[in-house]
């Protein structure tokens, strides 16, 4: 019945590179190596506690914090420490065809997940009684999403000056095209073998999310891994400029 | 709008300062704060503004789908607006689906872009009675500093200017999508919405937060751009006069225009 004449995804899929000698350029022209272009601003946000806003590549993250406060819901409460709720979603215009508004079964997981990366950076025994909220809105999304996330509101909870053991970074790596590349675009992602999303304190050297799916055999994931924490590292960095930029040094 | 708690003392200062023409940002009763509005932020929509009235900021995206048109008017495309008072925006938004505030939100916001005629929906057919383009509008709340009503209108009428669908053929009995063919919305007028709450017994335009929480009646009004009124909505629990509508619609009509400015030329 429709016939749709030229769809994005032959589009994106032309953008694919020549095989050149040793590594190859890939479909954006990036190195294997190479992240996508990073912004990262604290403090972006009027009524929130703290806030951020992150552009890794196409991807526009916003997140917003608010807390240490008070929990109506008495029985999620512990009486020793705070308690630290996340919240991602995506906005219905953020991806190609349009996303019904709301939680789905994905946004649940990466909300779970998220707070439990960002947990251990916190120190959470000083707020006993009360509750960090932190919420991630998923603008525009192009591979990548839940490490943005986490980084943005890595860089939210400092904004709202809250006690932590360092910012977390996040960043994947993965293989595509049969390269292990730092930081999968969309595309990579979709088309690629694998794809190994991590999130650290690069301080410590913590690693405090780490998911996978795909394919490696154990040489290309301890590479992955590797080229997933240099990318942390270069997040950390940008992120720690963000708090300088809004606070001076 | 969504009011929350405020001590008495801050809404007697509200109102003392409004009775004597003064504002507490310093603004004139009828001014605005500042306003920014930039289009196209977000190339995964079709369409897409962002909007800021003071401190009060809206991402507005806009994403067309082919889809069948309502039985009851199979010859015009759809409009459907919706929007999400994100919890991120202020301390006391909540998740989970939409309240009776952010429905209100997007109601007027509707009426004001279909009775205002933005779109000229008639040519957003491509098989009458069987294949249309349905246009969503999606409004992000991310910022709450006041009057969401103007911002949502002035960021949705912005998105749907800026917005483009494919072109579409008709071979047959099948549609021919052309992605590489993007052509704009067919854009009729457009309407914009001007608040005016009523403090203390005087009408104040654009009301801050702080303002909002204390109104004691709102009134928004859609106008369109030879002043006409196409869309209204009284809020608040205390009465207005016929004297005061009628004054709040000579307030609009002039600040409409102002408002006007920041519309890029399409």
């Amino acid at each position: 019945m429709i016939i749709i004449l030229t769809s994005k995804l032959i589009k994106n899929s032309n953008k694919g590179s020549l095989v050149t000698s040793g590594t190859k350029k890939r479909p954006d022209g990036r190195a294997f190596d190479e992240m996508r272009h990073l912004k990262i601003e604290a403090g972006v946000l009027e009524r929130a506690d703290g806030s951020s806003y992150v552009e890794i590549g196409d991807n526009k993250v916003l997140a917003a914090v608010y807390g240490p406060r008070e929990l109506y819901v008495r029985r999620l409460l512990k009486p020793n420490m705070a308690i630290l709720r996340c919240r991602y979603n995506m906005a219905p215009f953020s991806v190609e065809d349009r996303k019904r508004p709301g939680p789905d079964r994905r946004s649940i997981e990466i909300s779970k997940i998220t707070a439990e990366a960002l947990n251990p950076a916190v120190f959470l025994e000083k707020f006993p009684r009360s509750t960090i909220d932190v919420f991630i809105e998923v603008l525009q999304a192009e591979g990548g999403t839940r490490c943005a996330g986490i980084t943005a509101a890595s860089v939210a909870l400092a904004d709202a000056g809250i006690p932590m053991r360092d910012m977390v970074a996040a960043c994947a790596a993965g293989k595509s095209e049969g390269q292990v590349v730092m930081d999968l675009s969309e595309w990579e992602d979709k088309e690629g073998e694998a794809d190994l999303p991590i999130a650290m304190m690069p301080r410590t050297g913590d690693i405090t999310l780490l998911q996978m799916d795909g394919h490696l055999t154990s040489d290309e994931f301890e590479k992955a891994l590797d080229l997933a924490i240099k990318g942390c590292q270069i997040i950390s960095e940008e992120q720690k400029n963000a708090i300088k930029n809004r606070y001076g040094d | 709008m969504v009011q929350s708690v405020v001590p008495e003392i801050i809404k007697e200062s509200v109102v003392n300062l409004i009775q004597k023409g003064e504002r507490a940002d310093g603004r004139a009763l009828d001014q605005y704060r500042e306003i920014s509005l930039e289009t196209g932020v977000i190339k995964k929509a079709e369409g897409s503004a962002r909007v800021k009235i003071g401190k009060t900021q809206i991402v507005v995206g806009a994403k067309p789908q082919i889809g069948e048109p309502f039985p009851d008017t199979p010859n015009v495309g759809v409009l459907i607006t919706n929007s999400e008072l994100l919890p991120m925006a202020a301390p006391n938004f909540e998740a989970g689906p939409p309240n009776e505030t952010s429905v209100e939100l997007a109601r007027v916001t509707d009426r004001c872009i279909r009775e205002g005629e933005v779109i000229d929906l008639e040519k957003l057919v491509i098989i009458p009675g069987k294949k249309v383009w349905m246009i969503f509008l999606d409004l992000h709340i991310v910022d709450y500093d006041g009057n969401l009503m103007d911002a949502a209108a002035l960021g949705s009428l912005a998105a749907l200017m800026n917005t483009k669908i494919p072109s579409t053929t008709i071979e047959g009995d099948e549609v021919v999508i052309d992605y590489e063919k993007m052509v704009p919305i067919p854009i009729k007028e457009q309407p914009l919405m001007c608040t005016l709450a009523k403090i203390g017994g005087e009408l104040v335009a654009d009301p801050s937060l702080e303002e909002d929480d204390v109104l004691d009646a709102r009134i928004s009004i859609g106008l369109r751009v030879d002043g006409s009124v196409c869309a209204m909505q009284k809020g608040g629990s205390v009465p207005l006069t016929r004297e005061e509508v009628l004054k709040a619609i000579k307030i609009a009509q002039e600040k409409t225009k102002e408002l006007r400015k920041s519309i890029p030329k399409a």
